[in-house]
Order: C-alpha cells, then sequence, then structure tokens
C-alpha cells in the first residue's frame, strides 16, 4: 500500500488530501501541519474573522471530525525539519521520522517582515498570516487607537478597512508611488485610494518607513520625508515568501518557489508540489500565485497525478477582496499588460477596469461588478477577448457581447 | 438544530442538522455533502455554492441582494427561478424542513 505524506496543512494540503481519497487512494495519507487548528481559510483573517464577525470554528475548511472519516491521518503541531530523499522520509521536530512512497509539499508561504534593525521585532509590531497572528492583533483592535499599517497590498488595505471601520485611527503608508503598484492599473489603485480616504484613512503614498521606535514596545514610526507618527501599533504586510526551505535543503529546484511542472511534480519525481509554495508553468511562461483559487485547483490536479494520471494543469486565476462596503473580484493575471478600459459600473462605487496585451484580454478588476467578473472571467479562461471600446461604453450588455464573441 | 435536505444531481438525498446562524452551503460542508463547492469559503465571490430551492421554500428565504443575483446570472449551471448561492442562506427555526438541489456542475 502506498504511503502518501502531505507537508502543508493549509488550503492546499487539505485540498490534495481529501482529492486524493476521492479519487480513490486507498493507502495511508498523513497531513502534517505545524499549526494546532484544523485546516482554515485564510481569506477572512484579514476580513470578516479581524471584524469579529466569524468564529474561529467556522474557518475550518472541514470538521475535525472529517479526516479521521476519510482515513487522514491530520498531526497538528509538528514541524517537518528535513526530507530524506535517498531513504524516502521525512524527520519531524519530534524526532520522529515517516516513510513515503510519494511526498507532497504544500508549504504556503511566509509573511515578510521588517527587520529587527528598523523596529521590526518591536511588540505591537504585527504581520497577518495564520490564525494565531490574527488572535494575538486581536486586543488592539479598540476604538480610538493608533494604528500604522505599513504596505498598501491587498492584505494592508483589507487590515485598514477593518481598522477604520472599527474606528481606530488608520494610517496607511506605501513605499511604491502608489498602492497596489505591484498587481493593478493606476485606476483600480486611484479607486482604492479614493474609498479608504473616504472612510478617514490617512492614505500616503510614496513613503518608507524608516523606522518603529519604542521602549521595548512600538510607540512611534518616522518615515523617510523626515516626518513621524505617535502610534500604539503597527501591521506590516509587504508581501509574503514562498515556504521552500525544506525544498531547497533537500536540493530540489527552485524557481521563485519549488519548480513544478503542469502534473505538480518537483524535479523529484516522488515529490510533488502544490498552492504558494510553487511555481508553475502558466502561458509560456512560469507564475507563482498567492490565491486559494489556485490552492484547490492545483492541489485537486497533482492529486490527481499522484494517482498516476496526468494533470496538465491550466491555472484559471482569481482573487477576491471586501473592504467596507466594496467587492473587488479579479479573473485573470494582469502581468504585462500595455492598456487598460475602464468601464462605469451600475451601483454606487461599482467599476470594472479591463487589461489588454494588444487586442488580448488579460485579466478584469471588478469593484462591486460581479457582472463584469464572472464574464470577463468566463473570455479569459476561453482565451476570448472583446473589443476594449465595446467594454468600454458602460451600455454595452455583456451577454451580448460574449454571445457575438463565441460565433 | 435545523433539518436540511441536499438532494444531488444524480438523485442521492441526505438530511442533517445544521446549527441555526450556519449556512446551507456551511451545513453541506460540514456534512461532507459533494455537488457545493464554495472554494471563496463564503464570501460571495465565485458562485460555486449554486442551489437550486425547491419552490416550496423560495418565498420563505430573504430576497437576494444585487451582487448574489449578479453571479448567478453568470453561474456554470443554468439559473432558475429558485437559483440561489447558498453561502447566502443564513439557517435558522424557519427554515427546518428546507430542501435544495444542488447542479450538476459548479465550474
Amino acid at each position: 500500500m502506498s504511503r502518501i505524506v502531505i507537508v502543508g496543512a493549509g488550503q492546499a494540503g487539505a485540498s490534495l488530501a481529501a482529492k486524493l481519497r476521492a479519487l480513490g487512494h486507498d493507502g495511508s495519507i498523513t497531513l502534517i501541519g505545524s499549526e494546532h487548528a484544523p485546516p482554515y481559510q485564510r481569506p477572512p483573517l484579514s476580513k470578516k474573522y479581524l471584524m469579529g464577525e466569524l468564529d474561529a470554528e467556522r474557518l475550518y475548511l472541514r470538521p475535525e471530525t472529517f479526516y479521521g472519516e476519510q482515513g487522514i491521518e491530520l498531526r497538528g503541531g509538528v514541524t517537518v525539519t528535513a526530507i530524506d530523499r535517498s531513504a524516502k522520509a521525512v524527520a519531524l521536530d519530534n524526532g520522529e521520522n515517516l516513510a513515503y512512497d510519494q511526498l507532497a509539499l504544500t508549504t504556503g508561504s511566509d509573511p515578510i517582515r521588517l527587520p529587527g534593525e528598523i523596529g521590526g521585532t518591536l511588540a505591537g509590531v504585527y504581520t497577518l498570516r495564520s490564525l494565531a497572528d490574527a488572535d494575538a492583533m486581536a486586543a488592539e483592535f479598540v476604538e480610538g487607537r493608533r494604528v500604522l499599517v505599513i504596505g498598501g497590498g491587498y492584505i494592508g488595505l483589507e487590515i485598514a478597512a477593518v481598522a477604520a471601520a472599527r474606528g481606530l485611527a488608520v494610517t496607511l503608508v506605501e513605499m511604491a508611488e502608489r498602492i497596489l503598484q505591484r498587481v493593478a492599473a493606476p485606476a483600480t489603485s486611484g479607486f482604492f485610494a479614493d474609498l479608504h480616504r473616504a472612510h478617514g484613512v490617512d492614505l500616503r503614498e510614496g513613503t518608507a518607513v524608516t523606522g518603529l521606535t519604542g521602549e521595548g514596545r512600538v510607540s512611534a514610526a518616522s518615515f523617510a520625508d523626515g516626518t513621524s507618527l505617535d502610534i500604539d501599533f503597527a501591521v506590516v504586510g509587504i508581501g509574503i515568501r514562498p515556504s521552500t526551505g525544506l525544498a531547497e535543503a533537500a536540493g530540489l529546484a527552485v524557481e521563485n518557489g519549488i519548480r513544478v511542472d503542469g502534473d505538480g511534480r518537483t524535479s523529484d519525481p516522488a515529490i510533488f508540489a502544490a498552492g504558494d509554495c510553487t511555481s508553475f508553468p502558466y502561458r509560456g511562461g512560469r507564475v507563482r500565485l498567492e490565491s486559494v483559487g489556485n490552492a484547490i485547483d492545483q492541489a485537486e490536479a497533482t492529486a490527481a497525478s499522484m494517482m498516476g494520471g496526468t494533470a496538465g494543469y491550466r491555472a484559471r486565476p482569481w482573487f477576491w477582496s471586501d473592504q467596507y462596503d466594496v467587492k473587488l473580484q479579479i479573473a485573470g493575471l494582469s502581468a504585462g499588460y500595455d492598456k487598460t478600459v475602464v468601464r462605469a459600473g451600475g451601483g454606487a462605487r461599482a467599476q470594472s477596469v479591463w487589461y489588454y496585451r494588444g487586442d488580448e484580454l488579460l485579466a478584469v478588476d471588478a469593484m462591486n461588478d460581479p457582472r463584469s467578473y464572472m464574464m470577463g472571467k468566463r473570455w479569459i479562461e476561453a482565451g476570448e477577448s472583446p473589443p476594449a471600446e465595446a467594454l468600454a461604453d458602460p451600455q454595452s450588455d455583456l451577454k451580448a457581447l460574449g454571445a457575438a464573441l463565441a460565433k | 438544530m435545523t433539518k436540511i435536505t441536499y438532494v444531488e444531481h444524480d438523485g442521492t438525498e441526505r438530511t442533517v442538522d445544521v446549527a441555526n446562524g450556519l449556512s446551507v452551503m456551511e451545513g453541506a460542508r460540514n456534512n461532507n455533502i459533494p455537488g457545493i463547492l464554495a472554494d471563496c469559503g463564503g464570501a460571495c465571490a465565485c458562485a460555486t455554492c449554486h442551489v437550486y430551492v425547491d419552490p416550496a421554500w423560495i418565498d420563505k428565504l430573504p430576497a437576494r441582494e444585487a451582487g448574489e443575483d449578479d453571479m448567478l446570472d453568470f453561474a456554470a449551471a443554468p439559473r432558475t427561478e429558485t437559483s440561489r448561492l447558498s453561502c447566502q442562506i443564513e439557517i435558522a427555526d424557519s427554515l427546518d424542513g428546507l430542501l435544495v438541489r444542488t447542479p450538476e456542475t459548479q465550474d
């Protein structure tokens, strides 16, 4: 009977384990996670959970009983410290060794922290990736307290939105000249900058933090422009790094993430990987995606190839973010765009931004505009591109455009 | 606890007890009932928890919000008059006995 060990009990690991059973794997499955909670959803941590609107148990991807019922041995609070590829075994931090016939790495990613030299390790300075991280900062979210959010990516913006909604005094600084610069066009950045300012956030773009200071605990921040700010706590949201340490130490190929092929296979035929920790082929290039959608789909495709199939995984990137009363939905990847079209939506704060490279539709950011998101997702997955000028007309009918394209 | 019945596309029927306050989607997830993916976990962001509510129950549900309505228009399986996103239906005593059918496909 073949033994499968999965390292990392996040979304990808849980999806992989469940899919292996669903596909009929009858050997053992051991799912190892360093956290104590059963596999849970991370996206709500910076949204409803931080708002206090969701109990931790509702974050669980499956009830705790699911794993036992499915014959999946879930081992929480245990960390894998090394992979011995020749012996086909992993070493655990409790001294145990676990043999495998096939190994899957779903190790996810780690938040990037500010260096200790500039105050990144002071008490009152947080990052948000895990349930424990969210719980650790929860008590800070008290009306009237002053928070500095460092980084204007989606995680920082979501945390700022929660803090503002809960009555904190929020300052958000972004080092680049605009928020979301790495992932979105100026139209989307401007939309969210306006949104946050309308909710009272002091949003400062082109502003680098030079230091966090305080006696044991952070109490002030200083910026490259020479100004400073008194704060009660800080949250750092400056990106994540794929957790590739185990793979690198084992000599697996790593290229902006653990390098896998379209079947989820690493450079060792007995070792697979899926989710945030991987880079994989996409549209002639290689990408790494930080998203739940990819974690699920890639893990399930990888499960199929571990069972002997060929997955030929084709990513269908999609993302979402909730900030105040705005739901952002993104389909596709905008990297490499040379043109954008803005389409006004029907309701309040509703619009969509469409990314093109030449005549090819690459991606859409849809703010309070699910119709644009759903239609755009369908087009991008089908490789269809409506004429940009047709989208710019807010009266044009998306379904009719789609029907015309499909002919 | 409220009884909810899920009927899969192949006719498999299961009735389970779900705690009030959870969603119909969470009831399926917690009982390992297939046919509802809910990739976004209940954020009304992905339209992979589409169900057909039994017509006898549709008027007892709170109305769809605009976002849900728009998402359903583009759901993978055809929309009907009783289509809902199950993550947006909160379970309460008044829904005891609710029956929903899952579509052939969610994505």
